[in-house]
């Protein structure tokens, strides 16, 4: 019924696969809550300077740790310092850290991986070659050691994960690629004469999209959590900054003492990390052709 | 009667509501008879036989009614367990692709023992026994050897050939078929449906037969089934309902299905007209990384032939043989490796980057998959003003009105201009392919099986529409079918080719009476006619 | 498939050469040696020591030296654990990381795979949403967020179990295995049943059904193998993500694993145990990534006999 109030209204506009995938996204609850809530969260980190009501270095050791209260509404540190301060600042961090390690990913596998891809033949095999080995490298271990050996720089350390997460990327873009260069409309394309810069940026990358969204929003949680974890060990964020990883570092500490000092960082990253993967995983159903069909 | 189905309702439960799927059918097979059942895509002819053995996915599917006898018990008021009982033992199913529907990880041999282990409570020594006779049976050499081999070491008709030994292997009394000859080609076909009418009449089974294919059940079927949108229009003996079709429906599936020589298209063509393409000694080959050593595989090999100014040169062949690597070296969409195209006296191989534009635009081409053939994220709008505006043949202002004109040529209403590919049928895309190729004003199109993926009657008017288009806009065109009534149909001369090579060419009706080949003998006598 | 192997052992010699080299000239980039440490050293013994540790001779000089040691298996001494050998410390600290990364290993390979199978064979019900929420949690709670948690509700607050060591006090197992297994039995539960769903979709499961068979049958035997290609495949990754999580959890814990080592020796600058760990857990993880791509390749017959190595 909905379907055909819709062709009445507006006979000649079609409906692309995007508009058709935001409206199953719109369906899935989770998904769009997931959505709201990041969005949310983005704005909050955005705005915290002129918002917080603390600074994230402002200490207050008459009063040192104190539980969630009036003044303080997620309590203090053993510093007295504000943690809900230090979580919005430690949230712009890790979000950051998030974002531009996935993006330097992005950037650089899909460059590769529809190259790679569209290509073929013995480019592709030298190109796939490379990732194959560059994959083999335990790089976890590796970033631990490059954080060791020239200190915690935020930059190294967009760098390494960026240089760890490309690897998929490329992988996931050139399979759709090598997919997509099989299909019949490439070849229309290049039987209509059409220049490769144009095939490619026309016809080639607007239908990766869908798929390197998907991994794009689940590369985010998984850098973040990366971020986290060498932050936790001592090796990421330095204090006086802070990031989630730090703050449940210093929780795990205390936590017998203060255990709202963990709790709520790790509220905070575990929470985000739901939306994050809900996102993903509402946006691949949303995205799915196999979906779309029926 | 073996199996008497009455009244029997199903339905799916959709994003846009409840959907009937087949509406109050009843037939019924007794032993020893084959029963056809003929319908296009959606008319419900599978799942009138898939419910009955609960291999409808419940939920979405829903049986709304009906009772299916079989052998006086219904089936589907049986116990799952029961079902299971009968299922694969006393009623027996092959299915369309052999491809898939073997499984991969599992050796032929466990594959085709399991159906006795579970069901006849047999040594797996008994059943060796009895799969390896089974396996003779169906026309597999060296069953022994063959026993251990893997699904993906045989080929389409060899697959088909194990999967009818695994059904018949419990003796089963019904033997259901689902399109089990569409996935092969036509030689492979011919063997198959003997294979099937023979172990039938040896061990007086009962058969349901579904396909799309009049032809085939014609050649196959005592009695006949057409089904529409989950009715059916008709019923009856073969003879009758094929022959002497009641219904409107049956009617327009049988004038729609191709048959006999090609009607005069109100343009007779002259004969010895100019020469438009001239191909000579062409090869073509390319790498084949899918082995573990890359090698080079000839598609095309030592190739020469002309294509004149204004005719419908059919190229026929079965899967492999080359014929689309052939139009596509035409093309230049893929690389060749020796030989001379001309195309209007011009050496297409020795043109490059630029120079090659002007005939890109003169010589198009149609697919066969009208799915994967247009850019799913691209409007008609788009895909239809993209040729036009970078080829120079609209500018903004004017390339509104050329599209519709276009869409107006396919017969495509012009409302639907926004629309995405994935808003219309297979049909309607077809068109819309049509209406790219046609964008660039093009002389000469190949068409590379344009429309094996369609149901007959789209099927019919498709054609009907080539054969206008090329009328109206005075085309030539190397039309590549592997349907030989097809090509019969549309074609004025034909090329035969088999592994890489061309074998034989001539006007179509000529080759038709009178073969030069041993092969295109055979595969004219394989081809099944209505 | 011995072709095969070798192949890949060939491929993973380059490898395991460029990040014992890398690792070895990245570590003597680093500002600041062993003995610049807290209190100063007298001059002559610091060039006393450096002179032990051949570290008066030139990058290149040291470099062939240690290369030409590892080759007959010597990591050389600890420069912090005086009289200790690199490969004593390994050996010490190995055994009892291995023996948690197995127990965390069994608990999500069982529990993954049965929640991810069940889910999928009845999705989007009750069966299905269930184990897969609780995945999700699992995903989202790091092991250096479940830990302290574990540890303060099972620990602290209920007293169930000891919240430290290794094999001193009975149970004190538990919670370890469980922080480090809990993430990857989420995974692998997600792996299983994307896998499984694909599989139970493919023609020849209709077969495997329209043949009669029982539906224990039809998903043990014919699903099965080919829904958990994706769980093999992952279980190389799975593995380093393991090893790496044993750091924090054998900190949590303090547990005297080879993590624990290998996060003290970073913080001491103790740099022939730097590189001596990376080396040896480096190999491990390119030997494991090797074996879960033999498993996964040895379970397709397609791949069997055609096999190559390469990206796929």
């Amino acid at each position: 019924m909905e379907a055909n109030k819709h062709d009445m209204s507006e006979q000649e506009q079609g409906s692309s696969l995007w508009a058709d995938a935001w409206l199953r996204l719109k369906h899935n609850r989770l998904a769009l809550g997931s959505l709201i809530f990041l969005l949310a969260l983005v704005v909050l980190c955005i705005l915290t300077p002129w918002l917080a009501p603390y600074g994230y270095e402002q200490q207050n050791l008459e009063l040192g740790a104190t539980p969630p209260s009036m003044a303080h509404w997620l309590g203090t540190d053993v510093f007295g310092r504000d943690l809900l301060t230090r979580l919005l600042y430690g949230g712009r961090v890790s979000l950051m850290v998030g974002f531009i390690a996935t993006a330097v990913a992005l950037l650089i596998g899909v460059l590769w991986g529809t190259v790679a891809g569209y290509l073929g033949g013995r480019v592709d095999m030298l190109m796939m070659r490379l990732v194959d080995i560059l994959y083999a490298i335990p790089f976890i271990i590796f970033i631990i050691l490059l954080m060791v050996v020239f200190g915690r720089s935020m930059l190294l350390l967009f760098m390494a994960i960026g240089a760890v997460e490309w690897l998929t990327m490329a992988r996931i873009v050139r399979g759709q690629v090598q997919g997509i260069r099989q299909q019949e409309y490439i070849e229309a394309a290049i039987a209509m004469g059409l220049p490769l810069s144009r095939i490619l940026w026309r016809h080639v990358v607007p239908n990766t999209l869908g798929p390197v969204i998907v991994y794009a929003t689940l590369t985010i949680p998984q850098v973040m959590l990366l971020e986290a974890f060498l932050s936790f060990l001592g090796l990421g964020i330095q204090p006086p900054q802070s990031s989630w990883g730090l703050l449940i570092s210093y929780g795990a500490e205390s936590m017998e003492e203060y255990p709202w000092l963990l709790v709520f960082p790790g509220l905070a990253l575990a929470s985000t990390l739901f939306a994050l993967n809900f996102l993903g995983d509402g946006l691949r159903d949303a995205l799915d052709p196999r979906v779309a069909k029926d | 009667m073996l199996l008497q189905v009455d009244n029997l309702s199903v339905s799916f439960a959709t994003r846009n509501g409840v959907q009937a799927a087949v509406k109050n059918v009843s037939y019924s097979v007794d032993k020893g008879q084959i029963l056809g059942i003929v319908g296009e895509s959606g008319s419900g002819k599978s799942v009138s036989c898939y419910s009955l053995l609960g291999l409808i996915p419940q939920p979405p599917g829903r049986i709304d009614s009906g009772t299916a006898l079989f052998n006086g018990e219904d089936l589907l008021k049986l116990s799952p367990a029961r079902q299971r009982d009968i299922r694969g033992n006393r009623i027996a199913m092959i299915f369309q692709d052999p491809m898939t529907s073997l499984n991969p990880f599992l050796s032929i041999g466990e594959q085709l023992l399991e159906p006795l282990v579970y069901h006849h409570d047999c040594s797996r020594a008994e059943a060796r026994s009895r799969a390896l006779q089974l396996l003779d049976e169906v026309g597999i050499v060296d069953g022994e050897r063959k026993f251990s081999s893997f699904p993906h070491e045989f080929s389409g008709g060899m697959r088909q050939r194990v999967m009818i030994a695994m059904a018949l292997i419990t003796e089963p009394e019904l033997l259901i078929a689902d399109e089990p000859t569409t996935a092969l080609d036509v030689t492979i076909q011919a063997q198959i449906l003997r294979l099937i009418a023979d172990l039938q009449s040896r061990h007086n089974i009962g058969v349901i037969f579904i396909s799309h294919d009049l032809a085939v059940v014609n050649q196959l079927a005592d009695h006949v089934l057409v089904m529409n949108k989950g009715e059916i229009v008709e019923a009856g003996p073969g003879e009758r309902v094929l022959h002497k079709p009641q219904q409107a429906y049956t009617q327009t599936l049988i004038a729609s299905t191709p048959r006999g020589a090609k009607i005069a298209s109100g343009r007779e063509r002259e004969r010895d007209s100019e020469t438009l393409v001239s191909v000579r000694s062409l090869s073509t080959s390319f790498v084949d990384y899918s082995s573990h050593a890359a090698k080079r595989v000839r598609a095309v090999n030592d190739v020469s032939f002309d294509l004149y100014r204004g005719e419908i040169l059919g190229l026929v062949g079965e899967s492999g043989s080359g014929k689309s690597t052939l139009g596509r070296s035409i093309l230049r969409l893929v690389n060749v490796d020796e030989g001379t195209i001309e195309y209007d006296g011009v050496d297409l191989l020795a043109l490059q980057g630029n120079d090659l534009m002007p005939y890109r635009q003169r010589m198009q081409m149609i697919f066969q998959d009208p799915f994967a053939s247009l850019n799913p994220r691209m409007t008609i709008y788009d895909a239809l003003a993209e040729p036009l505006l970078y080829h120079g043949l609209a500018n903004r202002q004017s390339v509104q009105s050329a599209v519709l004109q276009l869409m107006d040529d396919v017969g495509l209403e012009g409302r639907f201009i926004r629309k995405y590919p994935h808003e219309f049928s297979g049909g309607q895309r077809q068109r819309i392919a049509i209406a790219r190729a046609l964008a660039t004003g093009p002389e000469f199109i190949v068409t590379d099986e344009p429309v094996s993926a369609l149901d007959v009657t789209v099927q019919k008017q498709i054609l009907e529409l080539l054969l206008a288009l090329v009328a109206k806009h005075n085309l030539s065109m190397l039309f590549i079918s592997h349907d030989l009534s097809v090509v019969r149909y549309l074609c004025d001369r034909v090329l035969v080719m088999r592994q890489a090579s061309i074998i034989e060419a001539g006007d179509v009706e000529n080759v038709w009476r009178d073969p030069a080949s041993d092969y295109t003998r055979q595969l004219l006598a394989s081809a099944p006619v209505l | 498939m011995v072709r095969f192997i070798a192949l890949r052992l060939l491929q993973a010699i380059p490898v395991l050469f460029v990040v014992i080299s890398a690792t070895f000239f990245l570590v003597r980039q680093a500002p600041g040696g062993p003995f610049d440490a807290e209190k100063p050293v007298i001059p002559a013994v610091k060039r006393a020591l450096e002179a032990k540790y051949n570290l008066d001779q030139s990058l290149w000089q040291q470099y062939l030296s240690y290369m030409g040691d590892l080759l007959q298996g010597d990591l050389g001494p600890s420069f912090k654990y005086p009289g200790w050998a690199v490969q004593d410390l390994i050996g010490s600290g190995f055994p009892v990381t291995a023996e948690l990364g197995i127990y965390a290993l069994l608990i999500a390979l069982l529990i993954g795979t049965t929640a991810g199978v069940l889910a999928a064979l009845k999705p989007n019900s009750a069966q299905d949403y269930v184990p897969m929420s609780v995945a999700m949690i699992g995903i989202c709670m790091p092991t250096f967020l479940l830990g302290p948690l574990l540890v303060l509700v099972f620990g602290i607050w209920l007293e169930w179990l000891p919240i430290s060591g290794w094999g001193d006090l009975p149970g004190d197992k538990i919670l370890p295995s469980i922080t480090l297994g809990a993430a990857y039995a989420a995974y692998v539960a997600r792996l299983s049943r994307g896998g499984m769903l694909e599989v139970l979709s493919q023609d020849y499961i209709r077969t495997a059904r329209a043949k009669g068979l029982p539906e224990h049958v039809v998903v043990l035997k014919h699903a099965l193998r080919g829904g958990l290609v994706p769980v093999v495949a992952y279980l190389g990754p799975a593995f380093a993500g393991l090893l790496s999580g044993s750091f924090v959890v054998e900190t949590i814990f303090q547990i005297p694993g080879l993590g624990r080592f290998y996060v003290q020796a970073a913080f001491n600058r103790d740099y022939t145990m730097i590189l001596g760990t990376t080396i040896f857990l480096s190999t491990l993880i390119v030997l494991f990534n090797l074996l879960s791509d033999v498993i996964a390749t040895w379970m397709n017959p397609r791949l069997r006999d055609g096999l190559r190595g390469g990206s796929q």
